[in-house]
């Protein structure tokens, strides 16, 4: 079962499964690494919980909920 | 699609030169956000320009001039940038440098403990330029970690030199330099394994890439033109179609100018 990477809560990992996105921003989200198949944590969440940091390839990268619910991830235990 | 216009634009345009004399060699150091560019900048020019997270961070583009075996080289320092593609306002002006700016050699410097990732740039410069290198820096933090990087596999698979340094102790600096000259001055001539486009993508690559030629005389990357204009980079497609290709490069190109060191 898949849910949105904006669902994901601190602390938790997931794999991505598919970016529904198009054009500029999708190949944008894939040039940060955030490929289908790659695995993803977050790392912190600001105070009004956008936008939120990701650990994605050994690096961190915030990302805001218009793009991480566009993202559905399956949980990794 | 710029057919119409060609002829005025022969006549109108003369592809300005970036920077003033290129009788200097000049020589790009490119990669991902904090991998430590500023720092080997600084370690070839004997600056000091700002390094680290906060406030180092390089928002314009650099320049310092270096010697290796008595020629004087032209070092550009440029902001961190992910991607050639998709790029964010402040990536611009990297963007514009390795694409338009055509450095004699193009420094990819990487993170060695990110390598993965840092190869997602290195192939986009590897597309666009033969003259380029990779260097692995921060290899100290790599090594802390545990991770081992197969440099002979490295080599062979990306055609192009690799070297692993790290610029805050000056390991493996002796032998960038040596790799920057000797491709500056085509001693070496690396060669990148590019990637393939698909068939029907390449085709019209192909029969795009001469119209832009024909249409901005002395172009560089009109093969990446060629691509933005079959994603529908509406600004790129903009600046083809009024014959401002040119001027909105070089006026990227200068606003990209930081001061001169
Ligand atoms: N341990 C270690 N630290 C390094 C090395 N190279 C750079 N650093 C440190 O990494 C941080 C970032 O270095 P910069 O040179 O500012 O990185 P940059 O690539 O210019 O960063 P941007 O311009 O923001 O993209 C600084 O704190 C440097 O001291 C290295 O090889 N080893
Ligand atoms: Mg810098």
């Amino acid at each position: 079962m898949t849910k949105k990477l904006s669902e994901l809560r601190k602390g938790e990992k997931a794999m991505i499964v598919r970016v529904n996105l198009n054009g500029l921003t999708r190949r944008r989200l894939f040039d940060l690494g955030f490929i289908p198949g790659t695995i993803v944590s977050v790392l912190f969440e600001s105070p009004l919980g956008d936008p939120v940091a990701y650990l994605v390839r050994d690096t961190i990268i915030a990302l805001r909920k218009d793009e991480s619910e566009k993202i559905e991830v399956e949980l990794i235990n | 699609m710029f057919g119409r216009k060609t002829k005025n634009q022969n006549l109108n345009f003369v592809q300005i030169e970036i920077l003033p004399s290129r009788k200097t060699k000049v020589v790009a150091l490119a990669g991902n956000p904090n991998t430590g560019k500023s720092t080997i900048f600084n370690r070839l020019t004997g600056l000091k320009q700002h390094t680290g997270n906060w406030p180092g961070k390089t928002v314009s583009r650099a320049e310092g001039e270096f010697i290796l075996n008595d020629e004087k080289f032209l070092l550009i320092d440029l902001p961190g940038t992910y991607s050639l593609l998709s790029t964010s306002e402040d990536e611009e002006i990297a963007r514009d440098f390795i694409l338009f700016g055509n450095p004699d050699a193009t420094v990819i410097v990487c993170d060695a403990s990110a390598l993965e990732r840092n190869l997602n740039l290195a192939f986009q410069i590897m597309q666009i330029t033969n003259r380029c290198l990779l260097c692995i820096n921060l290899i100290d933090e790599a090594k802390r970690k545990g991770i081992e990087i197969d440099k002979d596999v490295l080599e062979k698979e990306l055609g192009i030199p690799v070297i692993f340094t790290n610029a805050r102790s000056g390991e493996g600096i002796d032998e960038l330099k040596e790799k920057i000259y000797a491709i500056a001055n085509r001693i070496i001539k690396p060669n990148p394994r590019k990637i393939h486009l698909r068939k029907e993508i390449q085709e019209k690559v192909d029969k795009l890439k001469p119209l832009i030629e024909k249409a901005f005389p002395g172009i560089y990357s009109s093969e990446w033109i060629a691509l933005r204009l079959l994603e529908g980079d509406k600004k790129i497609r903009a600046a083809v179609e009024n014959g401002n290709l040119l001027e909105m490069i070089n006026k990227g190109l200068e606003n990209g100018n930081g001061e001169l060191k």
